[in-house]
């Protein structure tokens, strides 16, 4: 149970990570007189030979690396026991390790996660969030040289859900991180991918998708911090809105630190604003302490649906609204695409005809 | 036997400066198996009516009418009037990004046919219209318009034509940005589809180029916003001959 230590201050607000988020909702997580259970809330659904998870006291398995999110600072307060997961050296696997929550009470709770990949391992990890929850969650990644992990995090909470979340990489020489963060569900959804280097010759490959309608709050900040020479980030992400009050907010921070040369960076923000009522906040940041660099660019766009599109289809006898989902459909196609796994792909896409169904009726 | 009627056609569009009109009157009949060319100078308004028959969004119509059958075709969404079978080959076909020929094909042939064509029998269908446009197999799978060429695009249109086998079509300026070879390939696949159905064609052009290959039963003039002047083919060889001249300076 919670214990108020001294380090901690609830934000007000008025903090520049916390001035886009309705701080009203977050059903007390951040709020030191609640009580917060630490949860071991993941579970494996669809195991892989190579792949193991265990519960180790967190003692035992101290965070990888420091935050100054509140959540998580508050998170890492109360949490007593960590799930590790750990893929072995070598390992090559082709088929996805697929994990979901449980134990989730819809209580104010929270989770840590380990998420270790050994040396030159091959592996995907898809992690299904769904049903009720007021959870503050932190997942860390170590990534050995030369390995390469692809993770999926699908957030498709109920219409309730609470999801305080940070996933923090740390990439050492030549690993490869690929991130797909898809965000469909859920009241209040803050998201803080996050990735740091130990090595040069390192990747991340940051790719998100998010569809908001009436009333949600999706909110993704991004932070690439290229601490080493010679390594690489891309990061793409989508967003959709529709419905009254629908908020979504990306912060999109890249530095490029002195000692950074050789870096290769792009961050692209795209959000489609479906009806009026709506609001996408879109910030790219990008800080450059050294020339010697390969490239480094950003670019965000919000725009609303484009009419010429929906002429042409219509004007082959598409119903309106058919030609609506296909537009939409195809705006997320780049990202859903990447997840290569068609049952998820089909699940995402009907959830989003569906909001966008309800939304319209 | 289909006739498509254009009667007293004003149209106006929205600018910055207020209404500009348009279509000063356009009166047009075109009946089933008939060709009819419209050329005229850029900035005539061609295109104009082209989308006004269409239904885009973007043109007021201020007066006339256009029926198909006598139905009301400026009372139908623009959905409505492609499945009452009119069908715009566009000028400047529009990208859909993430929205494969593929998907886009069986989705409109199934709005246009009421039902989804059976599977087997339509992947033949269309391969087989592809392959009479030159078209490569592996077209199908790109996303629709996104970075085709000038030619990609125009046969692209011609193909829906084929598969969705409209009663009348209008092709807007499909001889534009073709090179001989692709004019050819595009014009015979029109000659084709008309040669197998009793489509009516609206055929808009610029140039009297194309008019080597599909032959019109008439040709009208267009200027500054109606039909100026209206005769048979041989009206096609003056133009060729004196240009617009006569019509934009009188
Ligand atoms: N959407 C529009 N907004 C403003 N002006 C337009 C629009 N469409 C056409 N026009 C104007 O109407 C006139 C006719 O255009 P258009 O129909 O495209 O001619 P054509 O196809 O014969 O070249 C031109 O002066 C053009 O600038
Ligand atoms: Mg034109």
């Amino acid at each position: 149970m919670s214990t108020l230590t001294t380090n901690y201050l609830a934000p007000t607000g008025r903090e520049e990570a916390w001035r886009f988020t309705p701080l009203a909702r977050v059903g007390g997580l951040l709020d030191p007189s609640t009580a917060i259970e630490s949860v071991n809330s993941l579970r494996i659904t669809s195991p892989q030979p190579e792949i193991k998870l265990s519960v180790k006291s967190a003692e035992n398995l101290p965070a990888l690396s420091e935050s100054d999110d509140l959540a998580t600072i508050r998170a890492r307060e109360v949490i007593d026991e960590v799930t590790h997961i750990e893929v072995s050296a070598n390992a090559q696997i082709s088929e996805p390790l697929i994990i979901e929550r449980s134990g989730l009470t819809g209580k104010p709770q929270a989770s840590r996660t380990l998420i270790s990949c050994g040396v030159n391992s091959h592996s995907t990890i898809i992690l299904n969030n769904n049903g009720d929850a007021i959870l503050a969650d932190e997942i860390e990644f170590d990534l050995a040289p030369g390995s390469n992990l692809t993770f999926i995090s699908l957030q498709e909470w109920s219409a309730k859900a609470v999801h305080l979340g940070r996933q923090h990489a740390v990439i050492s020489k030549d690993a490869t991180f690929n991130s797909i963060v898809i965000t469909v569900g859920g009241s209040l959804v803050r998201l803080l991918p996050t990735v740091e280097y130990s090595g040069p010759g390192s990747s991340a490959d940051l790719q998100g998708l998010y569809f908001a309608t009436d009333g949600q709050h999706l909110e993704h900040r991004l932070h690439v911090n290229h601490n080493v020479p010679n390594a690489k980030s891309r990061v793409n992400y989508k967003g959709a809105l529709a419905g009254d009050k629908a908020h979504t907010v990306w912060i999109g921070d890249v530095y490029i630190r002195a000692n950074a040369e050789g870096t290769d960076t792009y961050e692209l923000n795209r959000n489609l604003l479906l009806s009026d009522g709506a609001r996408a906040d879109s910030v790219p940041n990008l800080e450059i302490e050294t020339g010697e660099i390969v490239g480094a660019g950003h670019a965000s766009t919000t725009g609303r649906f484009d009419d010429e599109q929906l002429f042409y289809l219509s004007s082959r006898g598409i119903p309106a609204e058919i030609a609506r989902r296909l537009v939409i459909r195809g705006f997320f196609a780049e990202i859903v695409g990447k997840i290569k796994n068609e049952e998820i792909e089909n699940r995402l896409m009907d959830r989003i005809d569906s909001e966008l169904a309800k939304v319209e009726a | 036997m289909s006739t498509l009627d254009i009667k007293g056609l004003q149209v106006s569009v929205a600018t910055e400066a207020g209404f500009t009109e348009i279509l000063r009157g356009v009166d047009l009949t075109i009946k089933s198996g008939e060709t009819h060319a419209i050329m005229g100078p850029n900035g005539s308004g061609k295109s104009t009516l082209a989308y006004s028959i269409a239904g885009h969004p973007k043109y007021t119509i201020t007066g006339g009418s256009v029926t198909l059958d006598g139905a009301d075709v400026l009372a139908m969404s623009v959905d409505e009037r492609a499945r009452a079978g009119l069908f715009l080959a566009m000028q400047y076909p529009v990208e859909v990004p993430g929205v494969s020929v593929t998907n886009f094909l069986r989705t409109a042939a199934t709005a246009i046919r009421g039902e989804a064509p059976k599977v087997r029998t339509w992947v033949g269908e269309v391969k087989e219209a592809m392959k009479a446009l030159n078209m490569d197999t592996n077209f199908a799978e790109r996303n629709v318009n996104e970075g085709f060429s000038g030619g990609e695009k125009k046969r692209h249109e011609i193909l829906q034509l084929e598969l969705l086998k409209p009663k009348f079509a209008i092709l807007d300026e499909t001889d534009s940005g073709l090179d001989v070879d692709a004019l050819r390939i595009v014009s015979e696949g029109v000659n084709r589809i008309k040669g197998n159905s009793d489509l009516g064609i609206l055929l808009i052009t610029h140039y009297t180029r194309i008019l080597r290959y599909i032959k019109p039963d008439f040709v009208h003039v267009f200027a500054a916003g109606k039909i100026v002047e209206a005769g048979g083919p041989e009206l096609a060889d003056k133009l060729e001959e004196k240009g617009y001249a006569e019509y934009t300076t009188a």
